[in-house]
């Protein structure tokens, strides 16, 4: 119901919409709570275990019951809290965990078995047949409880991260964070104002409340364009810091699109900040709590500050007659506020004897709230006080417990609140984030006058310890009332169901429950009875049940102590923590120079690392992959062909130690190659496993050029860095990355000579670069690299090009290859060359092998030491108990990677297993199925015959153990 | 004998604008990364300082007309624009300028769109002209340098110059849509 002549809400504005499928209307500046409670709506929600319908209890984020999922099909976002979402027109929003209808719910059946179904309730029950509560028993229990639900579609909407960087951030902007920002910013610091609300002006705007003689409002609109107008505040509407982190960084989730009714095609939903906060004033106001009192949960029973914020800033009677129940001074001002307001008050119920209210309407002193009426919304409540019993017709009870300070933050980064007896309250405790001072109703100040000193006096320490100087500013006159309030948690002694968290169900003899059944430390009863795990994280309910908690075990509350409070302080969607991460934005990716040219022969890309590499380059008539493969190897063994290797990691290192340093890192020796000469190396960890290998061409002297493999060009390139500054940081030895400054191609096979001449300057002189050899040239006009090495086992070369024109050579490469027969060759093809050859990928050099296991011990030189060299001769790293690298072969039939290998005649268990397979690959050179390995003491039982299980592939063959080298042992094709 | 095509890393990409920011790919320049030798480093300076430019310290580049020296990490430098005769012999040398993509962003908006990707404060205060970071963009490894009052210059991995352009497009539509949105 509305009323005429209060609230912010801008009239000449109205928006409809729809709930539940029915038409609504309000005004520009209502939240759907708002609206629907102006439309007279009041069952908003179901709750989560009986299916009771619930109404809107508050007024803000803490919200518990008025959740709504906003939205259809793949834009559904579930668990919207009414009160923080604005209405917009073409705003869609449905009730949640009600069927058929939020007004009739079949789950409500679950409410006559309360009786049964307290906390534990499933633990005990549903025990018994053990294999029940995974398959049948939780599935029915999840279905009938819980909230909102996710569509299952693809979220196709825009969501966006962003930094923020400032010397103070203040969290809230009622009267503390104003006067913190106002000070702040007036000394001249970059200030960040975040306020989760829509509007700026916290309690300011939800009070009638007059700062220096002009309403909250005003007064809030007059700083926030002093605020606009200094140019280092950045104003942050609709921003809420969720979590403290190290650093001073601070996670922030801001609305960005979903109070629009038409927003921009590119607008995200929701943009997650990481603010990066030099000192942080954390003026998050407080949270209202409820008093457990028997059937409190009904629609019209709300928090008493609620009821006044619904007034004062949406023009909206919470009710047409709406009594009071309280604890304290504060709540009376909603039974004064109403009256005033024409709104009828039929009574104000304090439990204090001595509380004296004065106003217009019926005021029971020492009296207490002992039951309520009205299924769907409240009708009536019944009253104990001296005069006995009495019935009071009612449709809106505004509670009030006392305050919570929102501290929340402080308490991310292990901080405990302290118990404050004097205002009945958790404050945060000192230095428990650092750089953050809490200030205002945060801190347990809840006058506004009281709120403006304290923001300004957390403004002040915040810019002295900045050593930004400033001086205190007359502070706004506002009231100043002291807190006075009674303890007072639960009404005791009368039957019926008293809610201390409606969100999850839990009612205060679930809490005594818990504590009867020894789970008694706060942290077990909240596990228990799930208080405190709805999406309002207990903002509502953990200090009323933690002193329910203290009675029921006779300690007191500060010994009872909270839970711990951890980030996120109010929900932040998986979207928002993720954005920019949907689908191919889940990493960068790296394309090669030949990527298009690829792409038009229909090649499919396989990733490697962030790197996309050509599979194979399937031609007309080739059905299948192997089809391509078997083609691609045929022709580097009998023709040419083109492979773009420029992913492999290219390290330049320079200077007159750069060759003692190569001998350092790589097992053997480095230091004698000559100008124009490679030479492969094996490169350990500190702990002696083999850690990647690779060739080193010598440019010049004094001047390498390492190679890496793709997968390790990066932890390569730090390993180097690390070992010069760690280790022999005085060498004058200079090294960086030109992986990308270089297209290389691989031109490989019996006519590669044959190709290469046709582009080169020069043709090529075997003298002048056998194998293993390397000489400047120049190919097509443009200075190039050439080296001979062979990664095929053919008579090979690589040909390094600046990466502008990768491009245009590797297309000219593969047109020349496939004039004389052969062409372009993917990665499956590849690998099938390397896996002929017995040459090794990081499949087998995959971190627990030794030199020893890869059969390459007598490279780890004996007249030098290198990293790895001492640990990699620890017994148990050598000898005839290792797996050692062997070559597996099975003509007729096939098995995979991953299989494991055991005697014949063993059973394949672990207990047997000899060893495993790491690479397989069918050669059609050699016109049989090939693997790599690695078996007990496999060097010396080459011949053997062996079981190669798999039970994931249901593959049980006999396959023979070989050398690696399948082809060409003598190695008489590369160097040819 | 025919001569081999040269493409830019950016090639068919760029330029791109978005709510008055303008991201567009610098010309090709010669890149050459400079590492001084031990004891060698008040040489390089000398010889970068005869070209007009400088060893740059730390975070901070020194530009000349189209040249300029950047810092890029320890005990290295880019030289860009410019060559590096006299520095043979005492300092690593290494030719770079095939490996980079380099970008300008440019227009009122260009912090707030890189506000969206790269980590660190890039606010005039906190990031003047000719401040240089080794820092991120996205899952990138960035080179940014402020090259005037609302332009940045980045360097990202020529590989990675199609990611790169796809992020920073789509924070330049979203910076701009909050403008359109009301």
């Amino acid at each position: 119901m509305r009323v005429a002549s209060r609230g912010l809400i801008d009239r000449g504005a109205p928006v409809s919409f729809r709930f539940d499928g029915r038409e609504h209307g309000g005004f520009s500046g209502d939240t759907l709570a708002s609206a629907l409670l102006a439309a007279g709506v009041r069952v908003m929600g179901r709750s989560f275990k009986y299916h009771r319908p619930r109404g809107v209890m508050t007024a803000g984020p803490e919200e518990p019951n008025a959740l709504v999922t906003v939205g259809r099909g793949a834009a559904q976002v579930p668990n919207v809290r009414a009160t923080v979402q604005e209405i917009h027109a073409g705003l869609e929003a449905f009730a949640q965990n009600c069927w058929p209808s939020l007004g009739f719910d079949l789950m409500a059946l679950n409410d006559l078995f309360a009786p049964f179904i307290g906390a534990g309730f499933y633990y005990k029950t549903f025990m018994w047949p053990r294999a029940f509560w995974e398959r049948l028993y939780e599935p029915a229990i999840r279905r009938a409880a819980g909230l909102g639900r996710l569509s299952g579609l693809h979220n196709q909407d825009h969501y966006e991260k962003a930094w923020a960087f400032c010397d103070v951030l203040v969290v809230g902007s009622g009267p503390a964070g104003l006067v913190a920002a106002l000070t702040a910013a007036r000394a001249g610091a970059r200030v960040i104002l975040a306020e989760e609300d829509s509007r700026f002006g916290g309690r300011l705007l939800a009070e009638d409340a007059a700062v220096d003689g002009l309403g909250g409002p005003q007064w809030v609109a007059r700083a926030i364009d002093e605020l606009k107008s200094l140019g280092n505040v950045r104003l942050m509407a609709r921003t809420t810091v969720t979590g403290a982190y190290d650093g001073g960084t601070f996670g922030a989730l801001e609305r960005v699109g979903q109070h629009l009714a038409g927003p921009p095609a590119d607008l995200p939903r929701e943009c997650f900040w990481r603010i990066v906060a030099r000192r942080t004033v954390l003026a998050s106001g407080a949270h209202e709590r409820q008093i457990a009192f028997p059937m409190n949960d009904r629609p019209g029973i709300m928090t008493a500050g609620a009821v006044r914020a619904y007034l004062h800033r949406w023009g909206v009677a919470a009710g047409r007659s709406v009594s009071v129940f309280c604890n304290n001074d504060d709540a009376h001002r909603t039974a004064r506020d109403l009256a005033a307001a024409g709104v009828a008050v039929a009574a104000l119920v304090d439990v204090r004897a001595d509380a004296a209210p004065s106003g217009d309407f019926p005021v029971f002193a020492g009296a207490r709230v002992i039951g309520t009426r009205g299924r769907r919304g409240l009708r009536e409540i019944t009253v104990a006080s001296h005069r006995g019993t009495e019935r009071i017709a009612t449709d809106c009870l505004a509670v009030s417990g006392g305050w919570n300070p929102a501290l929340h933050l402080s308490c991310h980064m292990n901080g405990r609140p302290v118990w404050r007896e004097d205002i009945a309250a958790f404050v945060p405790g000192p230095d428990s984030v650092p750089g953050l001072t809490a200030c205002g109703a945060a801190a347990g100040i809840f006058s506004t006058a009281g709120a403006f000193a304290d923001g300004e006096r957390a403004a002040l320490a915040a810019l002295d310890a900045l050593g930004i100087g400033a001086v205190p500013a007359a502070l706004p006159e506002a009231e100043d009332q002291p807190t006075r309030i009674h303890p007072y948690w639960q009404v005791t002694g009368v039957p019926g169901r008293a809610w201390l968290d409606p969100a999850n169900d839990v009612t205060v003899k679930d809490v005594r429950l818990a504590a009867q059944e020894n789970l008694a430390s706060v942290e077990h009863m909240k596990r228990y009875t799930t208080q405190g795990m709805a999406p309002d994280q207990g903002k509502n309910s953990s200090v009323a049940a933690l002193a329910v908690l203290a009675e029921a075990t006779g300690r007191g509350i500060a010994e009872t102590g909270t839970t711990t409070f951890r980030p996120p302080y109010t929900p932040v969607s998986i979207a928002a923590l993720g954005a920019g991460g949907q689908g191919a934005g889940f990493a960068p990716q790296r394309l090669l120079t030949s990527h298009q040219a690829s792409l038009e022969r229909g090649a499919p890309m396989v990733e490697a690392g962030l790197w996309y590499r050509p599979s194979y380059f399937p031609r007309p008539g080739e059905t299948t992959w192997r089809a391509a493969c078997d083609r691609e190897v045929g022709m580097v063994r009998e023709k040419v062909g083109v492979c773009d290797v420029s992913t492999l990691g290219k390290i330049d290192l320079q200077g007159p130690d750069a060759a003692r340093f190569l001998d350092f890192v790589y097992t053997n020796t480095l230091a004698t190659l000559k100008p124009g000469r490679v030479r492969y190396g094996l490169m350990l960890r500190e702990d002696g496993m083999v850690f990647d290998d690779g060739t080193t061409a010598c440019l010049a002297p004094g001047h390498y050029l390492m190679t890496t493999t793709t997968a390790a060009a990066g932890p390569v390139m730090r390993h180097l860095e690390f070992v010069h500054q760690a280790h022999c940081a005085g060498w004058n030895v200079r090294m960086v990355s030109v992986t990308e400054h270089w297209a290389q191609f691989a031109v490989a096979g019996p006519l590669a000579v044959a190709l290469l001449d046709s582009i080169l300057e020069r043709p090529i002189d075997d003298a002048a670069l056998p194998f293993l050899g390397y000489v400047p040239v120049r190919a097509m006009g443009v200075a190039a690299r050439l080296f001979r090495i062979s990664f095929s086992g053919e008579r090979g070369y690589e040909i390094a090009v600046p990466a502008r024109f990768g491009a245009a050579l590797f297309r000219d490469l593969v047109a020349r290859a496939e004039n004389l027969g052969g062409g372009a060759y993917g990665m499956e093809a590849l690998n099938v060359l390397r896996i002929e050859k017995g040459f090794l990928t990081h499949a087998e050099i995959h971190g627990r092998v030794t030199a020893f296991d890869i059969g390459m011990q007598a490279m780890i030189s004996r007249q030098k030491d290198c990293i790895g060299k001492a640990a990699s001769q620890r017994p148990g790293l050598s000898g005839q108990q290792r797996e050692q690298l062997v070559g597996l072969r099975l003509t007729g039939g096939s098995f995979g990677a991953g299989a494991h290998l055991y005697n014949a005649g063993d059973d394949p268990v672990a207990a047997n297993a000899q060893g495993y397979v790491t690479s397989v690959c069918h050669s059609p050179t050699l016109k049989s199925h090939l693997g790599l390995g690695f078996v007990k003491n496999g060097r010396a039982r080459h011949g053997e015959r062996l079981r190669l299980a798999d039970p994931l592939r249901a593959t049980d063959v006999q396959v023979e153990l070989t050398h690696p080298v399948f082809f060409d042992p003598e190695g008489a094709r590369a160097r040819g | 004998m025919a001569s081999l095509l040269e493409l830019t890393p950016c090639e068919g990409l760029l330029p791109v604008t978005a709510g008055g920011v303008t991201l567009a790919e610098l010309p090709p320049a010669l890149i050459t990364s400079i590492a001084p030798f031990e004891a060698k480093q008040a040489a390089v300076a000398r010889v970068l300082k005869s070209l007009g430019l400088g060893w740059p310290r730390p975070g901070r580049m020194i530009a000349r007309g189209d040249a300029c020296c950047l810092w890029s990490g320890r005990g290295q430098a880019m030289l860009i624009g410019a060559g590096a005769a006299g520095l043979e012999g005492i300092a690593a040398l290494s030719d770079q300028g095939d490996g980079w993509a380099r970008m300008r962003i440019e227009g009122a908006h260009s912090e707030a769109v890189l506000a969206r990707l790269v980590p660190v404060d890039l606010s005039p205060a906190a990031f003047g002209k000719a401040d240089v970071a080794r820092t991120a963009l996205g899952h990138m490894m960035l080179l940014i340098a402020r090259t005037g009052g609302q332009a940045f210059d980045l360097m990202v991995f020529r590989s990675m110059a199609r990611t790169a352009v796809h992020e920073l497009t789509v924070a330049m539509k979203a910076v701009a849509a909050r403008d359109n949105a009301t």
